[in-house]
């Protein structure tokens, strides 16, 4: 053991080395190229260095958030222009200075929305529960794929937009959660999700019923094909187009013809042969061809039909119908006695995958149980949401105003510093992108109040530095800044340990809280002392500021 | 100002000195806080004890609560209680969380009433809501653990007079003191305001173990430090601390403060009882740090020394 200890302790060594190294020759590489141009020369312009980055970073999360600004923007500057181009007074018209500014615009700035939760956008979140009592512990994985798909095919068919279908498990019970945004009608689409998986096998309708059928539904003459020929497509009524399946299939000699289907049940009728009879579905290979095939195998009275319906339809398609729409419709080249089936055709063996899996999910009846619900109401959902955002400006409010109140000038870059922290921390809700509830915004609204206590945390101890009377100003501030340090590192951290223990356990909307509440404090920590750091430097050095920073009476403030 | 002359004028704040004073108060304070958790308990919402929570909002005028309960009666959903909410609507409870049962409700007071819209519906299972019981109650005890272990790792080089680890506890026994007076207060709003808790109370409470616990290792630190820099008796270093972090506990606590209240009152009503636990957590969180973590510490090392 001792031996492969050490060789793996080599390996990590060199690899960390190597890394290590290489971003040290990288930034070897950059600095020379760079430092010419970018680096500052003393500690003023290091300074200036420092509060034109954060600007930028700034100004950037801004635009990111709301890129609406932005657009505007850019929209009249583009009309602007486009006048410009098309006044009179435009000189080296001759020149085609015109066609050359109307041949640009002004670039948007990328767009993306924020995503909300259930309680803001209104919706409704439905928790399922798997019964699994009737599979083999090795299927449950692919019989929970199987329910998912199934439930995001159904959930798409009903038309919602951006429905979201995951598995999770909990305990020793699998689960479907589902969360539909706007849905008039949650009772229909609860039922529709309820139903299990159907599997049924078809067979065709004989020319008689089919234009007997027709005759009555449009009242004209049957203009079907030749149903019952092997080699014919089926004629499509546009009056009875619906949902449109190519299929494969062959015929007897194995050729692969496509055939239009129309996947209502005009051509096919029912034989009472369904996904409860079907035992397995498997992907095989054929053996002389190698193409992929899907073996189907029935149970007893599987067999037993599956037999009489091959017997009837020898020629004859029998359609394979999954929830109502044809998926297969193979040509019957012999009776099969045996209860097992081949379906043949021009497969990609991840389509036979999908086809198999399909029908094992139809043969696996998982019953879901609904189990949990939760509908918001969409006008409850803008209400809140506007709400939220009003509490959110009147915490930053009243932030800001005690801040500069009690702290003046350090307060007011400390409020500098606190701007650029929202700008910040929205950007990376934005980001990630964190879904954002109403717990979510109310756990943002309490990190821009805990935002400020680092700083306040520093500036007392300056202030306590400067009592000592010992120190300049600057090293006072330093100090301040090093020795608060510990304190804010530990108390956040204790806040970061429940948040995290939180997010674990909880549901949805609270785990919004909790991620917002992290990533509030980690942004914080970064601002409070980094940016506030930057500002209060600059403040100390530039030539613009230097009356107001440089007096000590600016920082001994506070009642006490 | 030299160091002397500092001493000497920030110590008008004798806390140590009445900490008997302040023990009392606390204990009073947690006293009738188990009090009233015995005697009432927490009114347990749906998230809990499983059911179902359907609000309605009527666009005319709003039947007395004891009509709807007549109308709905036959129903039989079992448990069913009707409360007010706001002006127009009103929110009822029941037992059951069939969707059948569900949509029976809703067709029946939709057939009795014109004009009344389904604002919001809520059923929990008996399983899920067993299941976040459970979670809930191992999440504060996770909660707890984890932070007696960070204290103590963090105080771990602190050993003299008073060993680490006894830091930790006593910031545990802040915590317990502040959870209890925060769940005693709701278990109050609970009997007289129909106030029910949920997941977000127990999110609140432990947002609250973290934040006070923030506090208390605020004091603590400047208790380490001064214990490495000035001589002297404990409880005296141990005042000085106090003295010297109080106005920096206080500002602190005012910013988070304010910024719940405004939450509070501008925010929506999902999420005021929340916040309104969040608030009092905050307020006593750093009450606790100052008036009930410190004196633990004093104590216990005057009992350690008598022996």
């Amino acid at each position: 053991m001792n031996i492969i200890k050490k060789i793996s302790k080599f390996i990590w060594n060199f690899f960390s080395f190597a890394f290590t190294g290489i971003f040290k020759i990288i930034g070897k590489i950059l600095a020379f190229f760079l430092k010419p141009v970018f680096a500052p020369k003393n500690a003023r312009s290091k300074a200036r260095t420092g509060v034109v980055f954060t600007l930028v970073l700034a100004i950037l999360a801004l635009f990111y958030t709301a890129p609406e600004i932005f657009n505007k923007t850019a929209d009249k500057l583009n009309s602007k222009k486009s006048n410009l181009a098309n006044s009179e007074k435009l000189i080296f018209k001759s020149r085609g200075f015109d066609q050359w500014l109307l041949n640009w615009r002004f670039p948007y700035f990328y767009t993306k929305s924020f995503i909300l939760g259930l309680d803001l956008r209104g919706g409704t979140h439905l928790t399922y529960l798997a019964d699994l009592s009737n599979v083999n512990s090795q299927d449950y994985p692919s019989a929970m794929d199987g329910v998912k798909d199934v439930i995001e095919r159904r959930v798409n068919i009903y038309g919602v937009s951006e429905p979201l279908v995951q598995t999770s498990k909990v305990g020793g019970e699998y689960r479907v959660i589902v969360d539909l945004a706007d849905v008039k009608d949650t009772e229909q689409a609860i039922q529709m999700i309820g139903e299990t998986p159907l599997l049924e096998f078809k067979e065709e309708k004989s020319q008689e019923e089919i234009d007997k059928e027709k005759l009555s539904a449009q009242g004209g003459s049957a203009s079907g094909g030749e149903i019952g020929n092997q080699k014919s497509d089926a004629q499509l009524d546009d009056s009875e187009k619906k949902d449109v399946a190519e299929v494969n299939a062959t015929d007897e000699s194995g050729n692969p013809i496509n055939v239009n289907v129309e996947s209502s049940v005009d051509l096919f009728k029912n034989t009472g042969l369904s996904g409860e009879q079907l035992e397995r579905a498997d992907v095989i290979f054929d053996p002389n061809t190698y193409t992929p095939q899907v073996s189907l195998e029935f149970d007893d009275e599987g067999r037993n039909l599956f037999a009489e319906i091959t017997r009837r339809n020898i020629g004859k398609r029998v359609a394979i119908y999954l929830d109502g729409i044809l998926i297969s419709a193979p040509v019957v080249n012999n009776a099969i006695l045996d209860g097992k089936a081949v379906i043949q055709g021009q497969f990609t063996a991840n389509e036979a995958k999908q086809l198999a899996q399909r029908l094992n999910e139809g043969a696996l009846p998982v019953p879901v149980k609904l189990i949990g619900q939760q509908n918001i109401g969409a006008t409850l959902g803008d209400a809140s949401l506007n709400k939220s955002l009003k509490a959110g400006l009147a915490g930053f409010l009243v932030v800001i105003a005690f801040m500069l109140f009690y702290y003046r000038l350090p307060g007011l870059l400390a409020d500098f510093a606190l701007i650029v922290y929202i700008l910040i921390s929205m950007a990376i809700f934005k980001l990630i992108p964190i879904t954002l509830t109403m717990p979510g915004i109310a756990g943002f609204i309490l990190s821009i109040g805990m935002a400020v206590n680092a700083n306040v945390l520093i500036f007392e101890r300056i202030k306590e530095e400067l009592q000592d009377g010992r120190m300049s100003l600057e090293t006072c501030i330093e100090e301040g800044f090093s020795l608060a340090w510990p304190s804010i590192r530990d108390g956040n951290i204790s806040t970061l340990i429940s948040c995290a223990i939180l997010y674990t356990f909880a549901s949805s909307s609270i785990k919004g809280f909790a991620l917002t509440l992290i990533v509030g404090i980690l942004a914080s920590i970064f601002s409070s002392i980094i940016i506030t750091k930057l500002f209060i430097r600059y403040s100390l050095l530039s030539k613009w500021t230097e009356w107001t920073g440089k007096h000590k009476w600016m920082w001994k403030c506070g009642i006490k | 100002m030299d160091v002397e002359m500092r001493n000497k004028i920030n110590y008008f704040m004798q806390i140590i000195k009445h900490q008997k004073f302040y023990l009392i108060i606390s204990g009073i304070a947690v006293a009738a806080s188990f009090l009233a958790l015995l005697i009432w308990g927490l009114n347990r919402g749906i998230d809990f004890t499983g059911g179902s929570s359907e609000e309605f909002r009527f666009e005319q005028a709003r039947p007395s609560n004891s009509e709807i309960f007549e109308v709905l009666k036959d129903l039989n959903p079992g448990n069913l209680s009707v409360n007010t909410a706001g002006e127009k609507g009103i929110i009822l409870k029941f037992k059951d969380t069939d969707e059948s049962k569900h949509q029976e409700v809703i067709k029946k007071l939709k057939d009795k009433y014109a004009g009344i819209g389904e604002v919001n519906f809520e059923s929990i299972g008996p399983i899920i809501g067993k299941e976040l019981a459970r979670k809930s109650i191992s999440a504060l005890i996770l909660v707890i653990a984890a932070i007696v272990l960070y204290i103590a790792w963090s105080f771990r080089k602190v050993s003299e007079p008073v060993a680490s680890w006894k830091y930790g506890v006593a910031a545990i026994i802040a915590l317990i003191h502040d959870i209890s007076i925060v769940a005693g207060v709701f278990a109050v709003l609970g009997k007289f305001y129909g106030v029910e808790i949920g997941v977000p109370f127990i999110a609140a409470l432990l947002t609250v173990l973290g934040y006070s616990v923030n506090d208390t290792i605020v004091v603590f630190d400047r208790t380490r430090e001064n214990l490495a820099r000035v001589s002297g008796k404990y409880e005296d270093i141990v005042n000085r601390s106090i003295n010297e972090i109080f106005v920096r506990s206080i500002n602190t606590s005012v910013t988070t403060f304010l910024a719940l209240t405004a939450v509070f009152i501008f925010g929506g009503e999902t999420t005021k009882y929340f916040m309104l636990a969040l608030m009092i957590g905050v307020f006593v969180g750093t009450y606790s740090s100052i008036f009930v973590a410190s004196p633990i510490v004093v104590i216990w090392e005057k009992l350690a020394n008598k022996k």
